[in-house]
């Protein structure tokens, strides 16, 4: 069984690759990128004008499993994925319950194997229930095949807590994740500290407080020597002191959301929880900042933090409803229209940022096209328009503020294991 | 100064940033006629016959409340009220299937308090019926900003031009809807806004604006002021530890005859109630000549009389 995906631009960082090119697929797996391959007996599929990048990876979303699944499942949410160009995504612990420990882990697995209809790796809780006080069997979900540790949507108050956590999963050589605002000064803050915050009355989550526990996770990965990977950053201080620590030696990396690197809290309406996420969308100098860092490097990897509500939920007064929103559909074009055809982001980095850089940070046999890598593809039409359609959504999460924008750029194939699981935007 | 061209019918009252200058001075000019009527013995118009106006209280709330339902019965409308704690709000019916029902149930506006900043923006965008913001969170409280200015109108302004004065804000601006309403009145008026209080009750970020100034010494704002206006201090900002004590708030921050002194001899003094006489506001000062705390009450009837017959029949009596 051989597929050949002719005459596309193939951008592959992970090797270095951006030229016009063919890619040859043979069971499941990736048998050549090169000029002209011939094309014997092999289905030809042709790209000419289109992008042919590894498939894309997403170390930040939310599926909801199990517990949550009026929000999103594994079927619902990974359909979103393809549709969107992922082939890897990675679903977080903050679910009910917490996922905490191996069976938890390796009942998802299962799961993703039924279900997915992309890989789906699992991130196990740092601590118990995501409580911040008792260690998780982290060695367990480790060596089960937990991709990584976080307890995102909390900070680890106590930094004895977090330092210990860090030591502990060296010997598994994985990577924690963590969500960075100190509690106490966002209690209940529901947008950016600013002066739209204060001229609405809203009670604000400060950037100071991203600050604070960016730092705090900083000193104790360099005084542990220890890793940690900084989540959805959106302070421009905290860009710096991640930037400052890198230059140190520091093992600390970074990830960025599009809507933290496309919006300001200007965009804030009153009527519509859409805009509500954690963090909060900053100031235009915050978003400069942030993507100032991804074209530096100083930031990774570009995450969506798919954060998908029930209708019912987000439907309701803005500072009562839940945050975040579905972006695993939208993020590719709205990083084309608003970075890369604007001028503002470079289209290798941007896809070295959603694909070699994570895949090198978490160890993932993914992101690459080198021979003999599992054919995850995504093939994108960067010229594409069309407007977003929440009726055309495969997650179930509503609410995303980018419903009703015209863009320009989308991914029109998906390929996962050499099998084609997306065409121009229908998933099975 | 009530331009002919303006038409309120039908408009949301969420906020004074929504209001034109034309439309302010349009409803100020309707209060003057409206506040005749409260002193008739039979205070009765048809503006709103035939009208039916709820009023939904998710917080507690004396003037706001009975004024908003005073005014629409003085104008011949059918007035009920619903509070949270006597409806099927403490069953946890939400707020958009409580609007649902009122929406049902035929009512020609809703008329609504809710601690949560952006609620009766919210509810415009869910219902039909006219929205009357009457206070969200810290967010706004618009008639209250309205019937400020008709006072301040009544006893320094008569014709209506309030460019040139000064007035001061004094004390908790952080957690305040009618600062903030006051504020975008007033600079919408072109009234100089100046802002004292705790720093740890000061927004962070607000006076990025022209004609709004911020001071750290109270007497600093007072100074020459035409107008005060003094905001209520709740006792639980001290135990969430924003000032130490109501003792010292009382002797740095509050309002007492000897900084009355500072301002303009006949200064007009504000206070949106219910009042804490000695912290806020001394004694003296809160029933003293200077003090138009009172006859704001019956203003805010004669300001929502305005409001409701602007928004609910064009100002068509």
């Amino acid at each position: 069984m051989k597929t050949l995906i002719k005459g596309g631009r193939v951008i592959d960082p992970a090797n270095k690759i951006d030229g016009v090119l063919d890619v040859l697929i043979e069971d499941g797996k990736i048998a050549a990128v090169g000029e002209e391959l011939p094309d014997d007996d092999a289905e030809i599929i042709d790209a000419e004008g289109l992008l042919v990048t590894p498939g894309l990876i997403d170390m930040h979303v939310h599926l909801r499993e199990p517990g949550q699944e009026a929000k999103e499942d594994f079927l619902t949410g990974s359909r979103a994925a393809a549709a969107g160009g992922y082939t890897t995504i990675a679903t977080m612990p903050n679910t009910k319950p917490v996922v905490d420990t191996v069976a938890l882990v390796r009942s998802l697995q299962e799961r993703a194997r039924e279900v997915g209809k992309v890989h789906i790796e699992i991130i196990g809780a740092v601590t118990k229930g995501q409580k911040g006080e008792e260690m998780a069997e982290m060695g367990d979900m480790a060596q089960a095949g937990a991709v990584a540790f976080s307890d995102d949507g909390h900070f680890t108050k106590s930094s004895k807590v977090m330092l210990n956590c860090l030591d502990y999963v060296r010997t598994f050589d994985k990577v924690i994740i963590n969500h960075d605002e100190e509690p106490s000064l966002v209690e209940e803050g529901v947008m950016n500290e600013s002066h739209r915050s204060a001229m609405l009355g809203m009670k604000g989550r400060p950037t100071v407080a991203e600050d604070i526990a960016v730092y705090r996770d900083i000193a104790l990965a360099e005084y542990a020597d220890a890793k940690v990977h900084v989540a959805h950053i959106s302070s421009g201080r905290s860009v710096e002191l991640v930037r400052q620590a890198k230059a140190r030696g520091v093992k600390v990396t970074a990830e960025a959301t599009p809507q933290h690197l496309t919006m300001t809290d200007s965009m804030v309406q009153l009527h519509d929880s859409s805009t509500k996420i954690n963090p909060p969308l900053r100031e235009q100098k915050d978003v400069d900042a942030v993507l100032a860092g991804l074209k530096d490097g100083t930031i990774d990897c570009i995450v969506t933090d798919h954060s998908p509500h029930a209708q019912e939920e987000k439907d309701r007064e803005y500072i009562y409803a839940p945050s975040g929103f579905p972006g695993l559909e939208t993020s590719l074009g709205v990083l084309f229209t608003d970075l890369v055809h604007t001028g503002k982001l470079d289209l290798y980095r941007m896809i070295e940022a959603m694909t070699s850089a994570p895949a090198k940070i978490f160890k993932l046999n993914a992101g690459s096209l080198a021979k003999g890598m599992p054919a995850d593809i995504a093939v994108i039409d960067p010229e594409l328009e069309w407007v977003v359609d929440d009726s055309k959504f495969y997650t179930k999460g509503s609410h995303s503020p980018f419903i009703g924008r015209s863009l320009k750029g989308k991914p029109v194939m998906t390929f996962v294991d050499g099998e084609m699981v997306m065409k121009d935007g229908l998933v099975d | 100064m009530g331009k002919a061209n303006v038409n309120l019918r039908g408009k949301d009252i969420l906020a004074l940033e929504y209001l034109s200058i034309e439309e302010i001075q349009t409803i100020l000019e309707t209060a003057k006629e409206m506040k005749n009527v409260i002193h008739r013995d039979i205070k009765k118009v048809p503006a709103l016959r035939g009208k039916a106006i709820v009023t939904l209280f998710y917080e507690p709330s004396t003037r706001t409340r009975s004024s908003f339902e005073l005014a629409g019965k003085y104008l011949g409308a059918d007035v009920i009220n619903i509070t949270a704690g006597t409806s099927s709000i403490v069953k946890g019916e939400s707020l958009r299937d409580t609007l649902y029902t009122m929406e049902a149930m035929g009512v020609d506006a809703i008329v609504m308090r809710h601690k949560a900043e952006g609620a009766a923006e919210y509810a415009s965008k869910v219902v039909s019926p006219v929205i009357i913001n009457a206070g969200d969170g810290a967010h706004a409280h618009p008639s209250q900003g309205l019937l400020n200015l008709f006072t301040i109108m009544e006893h320094r302004c008569p014709d209506g031009n309030f460019k040139g004065m000064k007035a001061a804000i004094l004390g908790d601006i952080l957690h305040s809807r009618v600062a903030r309403s006051d504020i975008q009145g007033m600079r919408k008026m072109g009234i100089e806004v100046h802002l004292a209080g705790p720093k740890s009750l000061m927004p962070r970020f607000l006076f990025e604006e022209e004609g709004i100034v911020v001071h750290d010494r109270i007497e600093d704002a007072i100074k020459d002021a035409d107008v005060i206006n003094v905001l209520r201090i709740q006792l639980e900002r001290q135990k969430s530890g924003l000032f130490p004590s109501p003792r010292e708030y009382a002797r740095i921050f509050g309002l007492n005859d000897e900084r009355l002194q500072l301002a303009k001899k006949d200064v007009l003094v504000l206070h949106p109630g219910p009042m804490n006489k000695g912290l806020e506001i001394s004694p003296f000062v809160a029933y003293g000549e200077n003090s138009a705390i009172q006859e704001q009450v019956q203003n805010g009837v004669a300001v929502r009389m305005a409001i409701l017959t602007h928004a609910l029949a064009g100002g068509k009596e």
